[in-house]
């Protein structure tokens, strides 16, 4: 007997097989999200062999001396690493050390200072620096940037700074304008909207109570600031500076455009250089002999795993303090 | 000075270099944006998206170019984003707590911020070396690998928002746990995930270290995915490194094109989350 609009019940046999293709599909999804789980975890192994293995030749014929060699020479084929991983180093501290400060300045004005209507508004732009791409700040950097350090900036560095002891030969140097001390800025730019977007969120997590305690008995806004909040969030600001730092170690297309490519080791910062992702991606197509090639994987590999070890500290600093906000919550 | 107009001068100094660091930020995007208004707009021409790269020296369009971008781009997409979404699953899902899937998460955060021009060596290696030559499908699975770790971090956090009710009063009925995962809960995290690939768009987009030597580049039309095929990104690079006026202005439309597009994408992005919120509120 059937009642029209319900569906007629089903047999003990048809409820046992409908079970056991629920459980089959159940099992069935549940290792293909696995799979796929897995191949991210993989990914990352096999991306790290993968340059190993392109790079070995490289490894095999030069030994530890790739590492601070700074021979650069096609025709006799003898390639080492210093000079990429001198500039790399070199631009990303610079990077660093403009974008760090004006990046807390940010994340100080977006969360103390600045009044409601304002936050979203200026928060949503400065993230907008992040969503443009690295080739756009190489063009502006090349054709817009580079003229102006070169006809205002240098000259002046050369002039004023260059004359004086000790730092003084940081700052000789032709007034060219692509050089380190480009890079680097175009680099701090491109940086301050990771950083401050990491402060500016976990600034925001520091319980009110703390806060309102310490205005309560009259501290002000910098003292709450600087004795409350950057304390309470000391690891995550490590963490958000040191992912600020490998975007720093690992940009390419921007650097490309501004350091000038040259195989030079300089102390000033107004020569010319290399780093290392500029060379692979400058040489890389015109890598004639397979060492070539090799080296420049081998440079690939370097890059790879120096990114790898200050985002994996970045990690651990940042989840420190989401476990210590869990604790408190 | 007493101590308290010490006090109160550090506090004015510091608000005043706050102030001065947030005009700094916004300075360079207002150069950076305007520049690339200012060069690409006079730049912007019809045959822009009829005619194909030029030979040097001479004026032309960037239909090639866009056309591959375009295939390469949604390639990735579909590539990358269903391993996402079921990567993404298993960590909201299945491994909430566990150890692996704390490793997972680690891994996919790295390979987030991981430099992209490491992301071109690896599919180098593992696709353009054994295959032989440089083609539309090497650029493809590069920009895969930047487009996955964006779409399992939004599908790990949208799914981990849905309320935990919501899987109780499925799972309450008898709905086996792949349903209820598929018709529950993407749907209640659609908007999120939606989000993720459109971030993972705008990326990629602009992406151009990691399909430069794996897509390469070519003056003509690719006539089959095995090609070394033209994109913007790699196309507006050699053309700005070139020696001729009419090559930098194609740069400079293409460079506009693209910043717009990102643009646009990061902000319809944006208004999905905040319209998305609203929801679970």
């Amino acid at each position: 007997m059937t009642i029209p609009g319900v569906a007629a019940p089903i047999t003990a046999e048809q409820q046992l097989r409908r079970e056991q293709r629920d459980q089959r599909n159940d099992k069935f999804f549940r290792y293909i999200v696995t799979g796929c789980a897995l191949f991210v975890l993989i990914s990352l192994l096999a991306a790290a062999l993968s340059m190993l293995w392109g790079g070995r030749e490289a490894f095999e014929t030069f030994g530890w001396r790739f590492l601070w060699s700074s021979d650069w020479d096609a025709v006799q084929k003898k390639f080492g690493a210093l000079v990429p991983i001198y500039g790399t180093l070199v631009t990303a501290l610079i990077a660093m050390l403009i974008a760090v400060p004006v990046s807390f300045g940010i994340s100080l004005f977006l969360t103390e200072i600045a009044p409601a209507w304002l936050r979203t508004p200026v928060s949503a732009a400065i993230e907008l620096l992040a969503g443009i791409p690295s080739i756009i700040y190489g063009m502006w950097g090349l054709f817009v940037f580079v003229p102006f350090m070169g006809a205002h900036v240098s000259p002046w560095l050369d002039e004023h700074i260059g004359p004086l002891p000790i730092i003084g030969p940081l700052f000789q140097g032709p007034p060219i304008g692509l050089g380190m001390l480009t890079a680097g800025i175009v680099l701090g730019i491109m940086v301050i909207p990771f950083v401050s977007s990491v402060m500016r969120e976990v600034f925001i997590t520091v319980p009110v109570h703390l806060k309102e305690s310490a205005y309560a008995v009259g501290n002000t806004t910098w003292e709450v600031v600087w004795d409350i909040v950057l304390p309470y969030t000391r690891s995550a600001v490590i963490g958000g500076i040191f992912l600020g730092l490998g975007r720093a170690l690992g940009e390419t297309m921007a650097v490309t455009f501004v350091l000038g490519n040259a195989h030079l080791l300089s102390p000033s910062l107004l020569q010319p250089g290399n780093s290392i992702a500029a060379t692979i991606a400058n040489e890389f197509t015109e890598a004639d002999s397979p060492i070539y090639l090799s080296s420049l994987i081998a440079l690939g590999f370097l890059l790879f795993v120096v990114t790898f070890v200050v985002l994996a500290l970045a990690r651990v600093m940042l989840n420190r303090l989401a476990r210590r906000a869990g604790e408190d919550a | 000075m007493n101590r308290w107009q010490r006090r109160q001068s550090k506090d004015y100094v510091a608000k005043v270099f706050a102030v001065g660091a947030t005009f700094f930020g916004l300075f360079w995007l207002a150069w950076i944006l305007w520049t690339t208004v200012s060069k690409g707009l006079p730049a912007l021409k019809w045959g822009l998206f009829t005619q194909m790269t030029p030979p040097p020296g001479a004026d032309g369009g960037l239909l090639n170019a866009f056309a591959g971008s375009i295939e390469m781009c949604g390639l990735a997409i579909l590539i990358g984003t269903p391993i996402g979404i079921g990567a993404g699953t298993y960590l909201a899902e299945y491994a909430r707590h566990t150890k692996l899937g704390a490793a997972i998460r680690f891994v996919n955060d790295i390979l987030l911020s991981a430099p992209s021009i490491v992301i071109g060596l690896f599919i180098y290696e593992l696709m353009v070396r054994p295959m032989g030559h440089f083609s539309a499908w090497a650029g493809a699975v590069a920009l895969s690998f930047i487009v996955l770790p964006v779409v399992v971090r939004t599908t790990d956090e949208m799914l981990k928002l849905v309320p935990i009710p919501m899987r109780e009063s499925a799972l309450a009925l008898g709905v086996p746990q792949w349903k209820v995962v598929r018709q529950v809960l993407y749907r209640a995290a659609l908007s999120g995930i939606v989000t993720g690939v459109l971030l993972a768009l705008a990326r990629i987009s602009g992406e151009t270290a990691p399909v430069l030597f794996t897509a390469l580049n070519n003056q003509y039309w690719a006539s089959s995915l095995n090609e070394p095929t033209a994109n913007v990104p790699v196309v507006i690079f050699q053309y700005a490194l070139s020696p001729f006026e009419f090559w930098h202005a194609l740069a400079w439309a293409g460079a506009f094109v693209v910043t717009m597009l990102v643009l646009v994408l990061g902000l319809t992005s944006r208004w999905l989350v905040a319209r998305g919120k609203v929801s679970y509120d």
